[in-house]
């Protein structure tokens, strides 16, 4: 796949073909840390957005806030407000932003070890009461990830880490979403599963929805993305097209080439990483 | 009599003394089981660890005493209706209002302590389980308030055995109760409890309602403890509901303990091996005089300390109970 030259789908939604919008915003920990201050980001109606930065940038906050997952962990949002698909849902239950549309992969996979691959999905399709659907949305999970389809009543628990990965996507696909958010779906997978599963994202995507891709793989996120943002201590510093990004030196010195197996950077990286970010930004 | 007919005799008296113990065991395990099945539904999905059980198990068997007999609700109203019938629609009756005791006391005071830690919410458990238990003995009084149950003290030989029509009652009702949360558990609310047992955030980003899933499941657990108490204060165990009975009651959970906090296979396996081991203990150590009378039902509570001691996280537990 080529980075960034094939055409968004359609916009089907009169949003003016964003489908989610977050501006300014800014989230606090413990009514103390603030993580995140005043980010923006936007992701157009069928495209797949990346969103990279180092540990620690504050990816997965950002995740929590559009989600609004942030409560379990302490955190706040303090400013700013996220729109999606024409509606405000900064501060909306979790449960009400996932009927609206929005699924997500969270950081290392969260499955439900103790259920069945198949009672796995039904829990992602708890939303979707439309039995039709949920019936179609399940034999394209089975469609996209046929390991999936061989283990249907085995233990979650049980598969493999690739195999986790998909029924962790699987899972999203269920409640048929029109925006998917993915925490680092190639952590820890060996590379070839890697490109699996950046080819499945864009198969997701070719399919109508909308994808906003957080990773710490530039390359593999940077290869499918229309556009791409770069995160770094709770600030966006860089974004444009993948094109740009991938060629920008600062870019390729930090992100690309250094884990290109998919491997988490480096402890030494990321501290040497911080000591130059003063000039990035 | 020859020394031989003696003999026979005296083996059949043993025969049919051990085929007793046992009936008494499984029927008395059923009850632990019940009981114990609740409380392991409640810790499952909430991490809450319910000291208040015993006495949910006696406000329920009240509540049924109270709607079959003191009130006489609704049997005053249809006063041609068999008594079977006015009798179950007692139960319906009693069984809702524990169910509603169960789902206001969750979201009361133990919604409010989420996510803080086991012990801390425990006591506040504790605390429920004095204010509920005073409230109940207060409406109970100083009387064994019969429940009125259609079959009272009848019973049947079988053999070398005596069924109480209760007995057999309670062991249909124990297996309606656990086919039933089986199926339950694979339906979509079911397995939204059990996702959410497991991991709660990631049930959340799923969109379930955590808060509507602790509600249902302390209604659950609080109806199995109410069906619990109804057995545990009817013919053969008591003739009524009285203060003794959450007392009684408490003895689900050396069956607890000893299946796993949080298997449900544990609970009801653990259920009958408690009533077995009290049942034995009634019949074979009431010969030795220093153990006192009624040695039977400290047993439970040995079992317990002993399997506190050697496997703390019971036959069936999760070896290291994980959570916030
Ligand atoms: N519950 C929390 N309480 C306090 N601080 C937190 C909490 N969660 C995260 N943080 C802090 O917020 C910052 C951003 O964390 P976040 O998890 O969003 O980063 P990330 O970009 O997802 O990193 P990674 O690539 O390691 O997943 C970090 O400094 C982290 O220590
Ligand atoms: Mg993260």
């Amino acid at each position: 796949m080529g980075g960034g030259h094939r055409p968004a789908a359609v916009a089907t939604t009169d949003h003016g073909g964003t489908m989610l919008e977050v501006s300014n915003l800014e989230v606090v920990y413990n009514d103390v840390i603030l993580v995140l201050r005043g980010i923006s980001l936007e992701v157009p109606d069928g495209q797949i957005v990346a969103l990279l930065g180092a540990n620690g940038a504050g990816k997965t906050t950002t995740m929590r806030a559009i989600t609004g997952l942030l409560d379990v962990h302490e955190g706040d949002i303090t400013k700013g407000n996220i729109i999606f698909d024409g509606v405000d849902i900064t501060e909306k239950d979790p449960a009400d932003i996932v009927k609206l549309g929005i699924s997500q992969v969270m950081e290392g996979r969260r499955i439900f070890a103790e259920l069945t691959v198949d009672e796995n999905l039904r829990a992602g399709a708890y939303t979707n009461t439309d039995r039709e659907k949920v019936e179609r949305a399940y034999e394209w999970v089975m469609e996209l990830f046929p390991p999936l389809a061989d283990r249907r009543k085995s233990t979650a628990g049980y598969l493999s880490g690739g195999e986790q990965q998909m029924l962790a996507i699987g899972r999203a696909l269920m409640q048929d979403p029109k925006l998917l958010i993915l925490d680092e779906p190639s952590l820890g997978l060996a590379p070839k599963l890697v490109q699996q599963i950046r080819d499945i994202i864009v198969q997701i995507n070719e399919s109508g929805t909308s994808v906003l891709l957080i990773e710490q793989n530039a390359n593999m996120a940077l290869s499918i993305a229309h556009h791409g943002y770069i995160m770094e201590t709770g600030k966006m510093v860089m974004d444009g097209d993948p094109e740009k990004l991938l060629k920008d030196e600062d870019v390729k010195e930090f992100y690309l080439g250094l884990h290109a197996g998919g491997e988490r950077k480096s402890f030494r990286d990321v501290k040497h990483y911080k000591r130059r970010k003063r000039w990035l930004s | 009599m020859t020394p031989d007919i003696l003999i026979l005799a005296q083996e059949a008296g043993e025969q049919s003394k051990l085929a007793a113990t046992i009936w008494d065991g499984l029927s008395l395990g059923a009850i632990y089981a019940l009981l114990a099945m609740g409380f392991v539904i409640i810790f499952k999905a909430t991490q809450v660890l319910n000291f208040a059980h015993g006495a949910l198990a006696a406000l329920g068997a009240f509540f049924v005493a109270s709607f079959a007999t003191i009130i006489d609700v609704p049997g005053r109203w249809m006063p041609d209706a068999p008594a079977w019938l006015t009798w179950s629609l007692a139960v319906l009756l009693a069984l809702i209002a524990a169910a509603v005791v169960g789902m206001v006391l969750e979201r009361l005071f133990l919604r409010p302590m989420v996510g803080e830690e086991l012990f801390a919410v425990a006591i506040v458990t504790l605390g429920i389980d004095i204010v509920v238990r005073n409230i109940t003995n207060d409406w109970i009084g100083t009387d064994i308030r019969p429940l009125g149950d259609p079959w009272g003290t009848n019973f049947f030989d079988l053999g070398l055995l005596r069924i109480a029509h209760t007995e057999i009652a309670q062991f249909v009702v124990s297996i309606v109760l656990v086919v039933g949360i089986a199926l339950f558990f694979r339906s979509r609310t079911g397995i939204a409890m059990r996702a959410t047992a497991f991991d709660q955030e990631a049930a959340r980003a799923q969109g379930i309602n955590v808060g509507k899933i602790f509600a249902i499941s302390w209604a659950i657990g609080a109806v199995l403890a109410a069906v619990g108490g109804i057995f545990a204060s009817t013919f053969p165990r008591r003739i009524g509901v009285d203060q003794a009975t959450a007392f009684f009651a408490f003895k689900a959970f050396p069956a607890i303990i000893l299946g796993g906090l949080d298997s449900i296979v544990g609970a009801v396996i653990g259920g009958f091996v408690i009533g077995l081991a009290e049942a034995a203990a009634g019949t074979y150590l009431e010969q030795f005089e220093f153990l006192g009378s009624g040695f039977g039902g400290v047993v439970p509570y040995i079992v317990m300390l002993i399997v506190l001691l050697v496997r703390p996280y019971g036959l069936f537990g999760t070896e290291e109970i994980r959570r916030v």
